[in-house]
């Protein structure tokens, strides 16, 4: 597969997030967070339950409209784009379906129950334009390899599979248009250690090998310092501490940062 | 000789916020340089710092005062300063760095980890793995071991797989944390003869050794931290 970001040298910005805030009412859900991401790029976010990261995630993918501030995205057409000050709703949903995918924490957030593991691959790549059923059925086939499910399960309902298989397929789904950028939302949560292993193992092969840039909102620290090179820390709606992932956690500055760090258990 | 590190007037401690906000002051005023072709051993008694000042020079610790130049792409980066996106640079292009923890993602395979940072540098996969394969062969390291995964290899099976990855991609400047700790005499011998090839194309060496056999066999001379211990 060739890469899919021939348009942009590393060193350029896929995603510009400047002072983006979100408020619930009067409360706040996050605050001035600025940031910017290059191709090829993870990004982490951490920190507890509340913290806005969940809230900051659906700012910046288009699905929640910021109260104030920016999200920019560099396009393959025109550049440099304001997602919601320059595109409009059926440009932003085009986006979702072609360029970006969002790997939800529950997988029946992110598949079609109702329809099987092949279906679910193939409607994302007819969503694009491809009719040809029988090319269809073999990229689907082959993705179901990539993500080591059993290609006999094509054609089951991913309501049969055990969690960790429809995660998996989850991941098939959004990846099989090659996006460039991924957004997840806590992907190893929920599964048992066996399974986020391999998760993990499968993730960092495909960023690699599609030279994806992804941001990522987990609060497993462990899964935070293999998968990405930046880290944010968040806590009530702000960013209180950021920078290269390993001095993050290594030599964190913040004293919420110094907390999350030393509450880790030592297995 | 040109000068690949460079560290002026550095200084670091640690505010432990959670514990009653407690400073503790660990050095101040350290310079030091680093030549090319030299292998330098870091010396002091444990606790005084020495694993802290080498987590410094690979920016994995972040210092509170002076600054650390690294000679990368022919440009003096003082990676006190560099953005995020710089210190992967001079890490993936410039700085190797063998810790004594090898921290990987689970289930990859042993000849991949090695593999990884030539990779990374844009080498032919197939190349890659070729000369990983070499590099843990000369390192012993069982044929029948390289498709596992080193999590559960032994301390000296770890800390070799650690080197491997270490010494694979010739980077100009390498930092070693206690690299022959818990290995046999005949791969000790095996990661000085590493060492003394590293020093012959030139790269710029700095070692913590506590084996003092090793550490007066490779190096020139010693750079002691105890003397900038903050009191």
């Amino acid at each position: 597969m060739t890469s899919s970001n021939q348009t942009l040298s590393p060193e350029q910005t896929l995603l510009s997030v400047k002072d983006l805030t979100m408020m619930y009412g009067s409360r706040i859900g996050c605050q001035n967070i600025s940031f910017d991401l290059r191709p090829g790029e993870v990004l982490g976010i951490v920190g507890e339950s509340g913290s806005g990261k969940s809230t900051l995630l659906n700012c910046i993918s288009a699905q929640l409209k910021p109260t104030f501030g920016s999200v920019s995205y560099h396009t393959r057409h025109d550049g440099s784009q304001d997602l919601f000050a320059d595109m409009s709703e059926p440009e932003r949903r085009f986006l979702m379906r072609t360029d970006w995918a969002f790997v939800h924490q529950n997988p029946r957030d992110g598949l079609r129950m109702g329809v099987s593991a092949g279906a679910n691959i193939g409607e994302r790549l007819m969503a694009v334009g491809w009719r040809h059923y029988g090319n269809i059925r073999d990229t689907a086939t082959d993705w179901l390899g990539k993500v080591e499910i059993s290609t006999e399960r094509l054609d089951d309902l991913p309501s049969t599979f055990s969690g960790g298989m429809q995660q998996r397929l989850q991941i098939a789904r959004n990846l099989v248009t090659a996006p460039r950028l991924v957004f997840m939302d806590e992907p190893t949560g929920g599964l048992d250690v066996s399974v986020q292993a391999k998760l993990l193992d499968l993730l960092r092969g495909l960023v690699q090998n599609l030279g994806l840039s992804v941001v990522i909102v987990t609060h497993d620290l462990a899964v935070a310092r293999l998968l990405s090179h930046r880290l944010m820390v968040m806590k009530n709606g702000h960013v209180v501490e950021s920078g290269l992932t390993d001095q993050v956690l290594d030599d964190p500055q913040d004293p919420y940062t110094q907390l999350l760090v030393s509450s880790i258990l030592q297995s | 000789m040109s000068k690949m590190i460079n560290v002026e007037n550095v200084a670091k401690h640690f505010t432990l916020h959670n514990q009653a906000s407690m400073t503790i002051p660990v050095f101040e005023g350290i310079s030091f340089f680093l030549n090319q072709g030299e292998c330098v051993a870091l010396t002091g008694e444990s606790g005084s710092g020495k694993s802290t000042f080498m987590r410094m020079l690979y920016a994995n610790y972040i210092c509170n005062k002076g600054s650390i130049h690294i000679r990368h792409n022919d440009e003096l980066v003082d990676i006190v300063k560099a953005d995020p996106h710089q210190i992967l640079d001079v890490r993936k292009r410039t700085l190797g760095y063998v810790s004594q923890f090898l921290r990987v993602i689970p289930r990859v395979p042993t000849i991949e980890i090695v593999a990884e940072p030539l990779i990374a540098l844009g080498q032919d996969k197939e190349q890659a793995i070729t000369k990983a394969q070499d590099i843990l062969a000369r390192l012993r390291i069982p044929e029948r071991l390289w498709s596992l995964s080193p999590l559960t290899f032994s301390g000296g099976e770890q800390q070799r797989v650690n080197i491997a990855r270490g010494f694979i991609a010739d980077y100009p400047i390498l930092l070693l944390d206690e690299p022959t700790a818990s290995l046999d005499a005949v791969n000790r011998q095996t990661v000085l003869d590493l060492i003394e090839q590293a020093k012959e194309r030139g790269c710029a060496i700095l070692g913590i050794f506590h084996d003092q056999e090793a550490r007066e066999a490779v190096c020139s001379r010693t750079f002691d931290v105890t003397q900038f211990q903050s009191v």
